[in-house]
């Protein structure tokens, strides 16, 4: 495929799978990931308890009561 | 050359009435809509109706001539007569009943942030007329949800406008448009519980509209969905202008979906128009690989390209996003809205970065992924599977518009999902029109002389001045009738009377 440079643009960090990838920014990228990932799921934990709050009582009811006519 | 274009969407909200499955949808929608428009601002003087008189050419060089030829009030009160509720808003948007559901439509705007802030603005319009139509005695409670599935078989539309040079020939758009349309859900996909158009496969897939597809290009838009729609209703001078109207896009609660949605759709409509897309992206059978691709939130599909090639829709995007970058960067310092084009253009590049990394790391930025989080945290804490109701009812109540119920709000208001705009700026924008195109003329008109408007439309606006006859304003350039144009005409003018006799003389 092509991969006309865009302008010279840095390009680290990218993962396409048809770039050579160095192997320092691939791990540098992974532990980013994996400290975003760890943050993001301490998280929910409180995320799902408020939601839980919100949540319309009786799931089942309510998502069969949810019906639409065809629109556009 | 650039994102800036004019555009606007135009969405349908699903209604429903708990407890109530008997409830008349086009009644409910209609009380909805009514509610909205019982609002001071716009029922000052009796409400101005929907014109659905076709259009006369150009004659003002600003955009407008002035008309005295008889207008028929019957025509337009045929379709009050039938009961469908249509409310024109002081912003210059459009609030009425289509095919049993509330449907907001943008004014026109000229730029991917602007679409984000009177979308969002349609939004917070939903949210007050159910709260208003609540308060009428002897009504029920009616939910509106932003969303394009009942998971039963129904679907129902978000869709996009783009002002197109008439002189692009269309199969350059069905050539290029298609592979971009195919893969952009995973940018721009709401996500969805369920698999299939009944939804009875259990399942997470990308994108709410994908399994509702079923042809390549087509006019419909209710049956025989098509990728490619070919409605040509330019509502401005069709010599000039085609609008290409996209009804394949899922109905988006995130701001940033919504932007990267129009924004690089715009970018890659300007690269077809100026003939910079080399054509190389061929899909094999792209109604099927766009559910293909729906399926699979791993982004690890393979998608079989005509020249036999195998990539995924990561892969097609980046290739749309490379060219889109070289193509704008060619052409800096010629492109008007560039910070703009070029802020779409970074915001896509990290974006596609980290779908290829994890997908999980644009949690606080695009709809599926947010949606997923929320059902995978399920999931894994409750032990669910992919039919469980409460997943169902997650998935549909992330799209509620009200802000202390819908679960994306909520998720906004923990600052767990980022915007672009505070929440000021939305409600200015439920009030007060976009400066640059004709929508400021609807809008101050409406605002400003309601009493004397009587009906208006995407390309006019009709007045009732005391004449024998009524007057129609055309508007057949959507860039014209801005405040640049008539901005001081409407600050000097104190009734319609006064503007007309000041457009004329002008």
């Amino acid at each position: 495929m092509a991969t006309r440079e865009p302008g010279g643009r840095a390009q680290s960090g990218r993962s396409r799978r048809d770039e050579e990838i160095d192997e320092a920014p691939a791990a540098e990228a992974s532990a980013e990931a994996a400290e975003r990932h760890e943050k993001l799921s301490e998280d929910v934990d409180d995320l799902l308890d408020e939601i839980d709050s919100v949540l319309e009582e009786n799931a089942e009811e309510f998502v069969r009561g949810y019906v639409q006519k065809g629109g556009q | 050359m650039s994102v800036r274009r004019v555009m606007g969407t135009e969405v349908e909200y699903g209604v429903s009435v708990p407890g109530q499955s008997g409830a008349n949808p086009m009644v409910t929608s209609s009380q909805v809509v009514n509610a909205y428009g019982a609002r001071p601002e716009l029922t000052r003087g009796g409400r101005a109706r929907w014109d659905y008189e076709e259009e006369s050419p150009l004659r003002d060089a600003r955009g407008f001539s002035y008309s005295g030829a008889l207008y028929d009030p019957a025509e337009a009160l045929a379709d009050e007569d039938l009961g469908l509720a249509n409310v024109i808003l002081t912003n210059g948007a459009r609030l009425y009943v289509d095919h049993a559901h509330p449907e907001y439509s943008t004014p026109e705007v000229t730029n991917p942030r602007d679409v984000v802030l009177w979308d969002k603005a349609g939004e917070r319009v939903m949210a007050e007329a159910s709260r208003r139509a609540a308060t009428i005695p002897g009504s029920h409670v009616i939910h509106l949800y932003k969303n394009n599935t009942d998971n039963k078989g129904a679907s129902y539309g978000a869709h996009e406008n783009y002002l197109m040079r008439r002189s692009t020939p269309f199969a350059d758009i069905v050539v290029h448009l298609t592979p971009f349309f195919v893969t952009r859900q995973i940018v721009c996909g709401a996500g969805r519980v369920g698999i299939g158009q009944d939804g009875n496969t259990p399942g997470f897939q990308i994108s709410q509209r994908a399994d509702f597809f079923e042809v390549e290009v087509g006019l419909e838009t209710t049956l025989k969905r098509p990728i490619i729609n070919t409605r040509d209703e330019p509502h401005a001078d069709a010599d000039k202008y085609r609008r290409l109207h996209v009804i394949i896009g899922d109905a988006n609660l995130s701001e940033i979906s919504t932007y990267l949605k129009v924004g690089t759709t715009s970018l890659v409509l300007a690269m077809i128009e100026d003939k910079a897309l080399p054509g190389d992206l061929g899909i094999a059978d792209p109604v099927s690989e766009l559910k293909a691709v729906s399926h699979d939130p791993s982004l690890k599909h393979l998608i079989r390209m005509r020249d036999g090639r195998r990539l995924t829709a990561l892969d097609i995007q980046w290739a749309f996003y490379e060219r889109a970058r070289a193509y704008a960067e060619a052409r800096r310092g010629e492109d008007e809205a560039e910070e703009v084009t070029f802020d779409v253009l970074d915001r896509w590049e990290s974006i596609l970065d980290r779908l290829g990394r994890d997908p999980a790391l644009c949690a606080d930025e695009l709809d599926w992924v947010a949606k997923l989080r929320l059902l995978e945290g399920y999931r894994d804490r409750e032990s669910l599977g992919w039919a469980s109701h409460k997943l169902q009812l997650v998935d549909l109540q992330y799209s509620d518009v009200r802000l202390e119920k819908g679960l994306y709000h909520r998720l906004v208001a923990r600052g767990s999902m980022k915007t672009l705009f505070g929440e000021e700026d939305v409600r200015r924008a439920m009030v007060e029109p976009p400066d640059d195109t004709r929508a400021y003329f609807r809008g101050r008109c409406l605002a400003q002389y309601a009493s004397e408007v009587v009906a208006a439309s995407w390309d006019s606006v009709i007045f009732d001045v005391g004449r024998e006859s009524l007057v129609r304003v055309p508007m057949m350039e959507p860039e014209r009738g801005t405040k640049k144009h008539v901005g001081t005409l409407f600050d000097r003018c104190a009734s319609a009377k006064d503007l007309l006799e000041a457009i004329t003389s002008g």
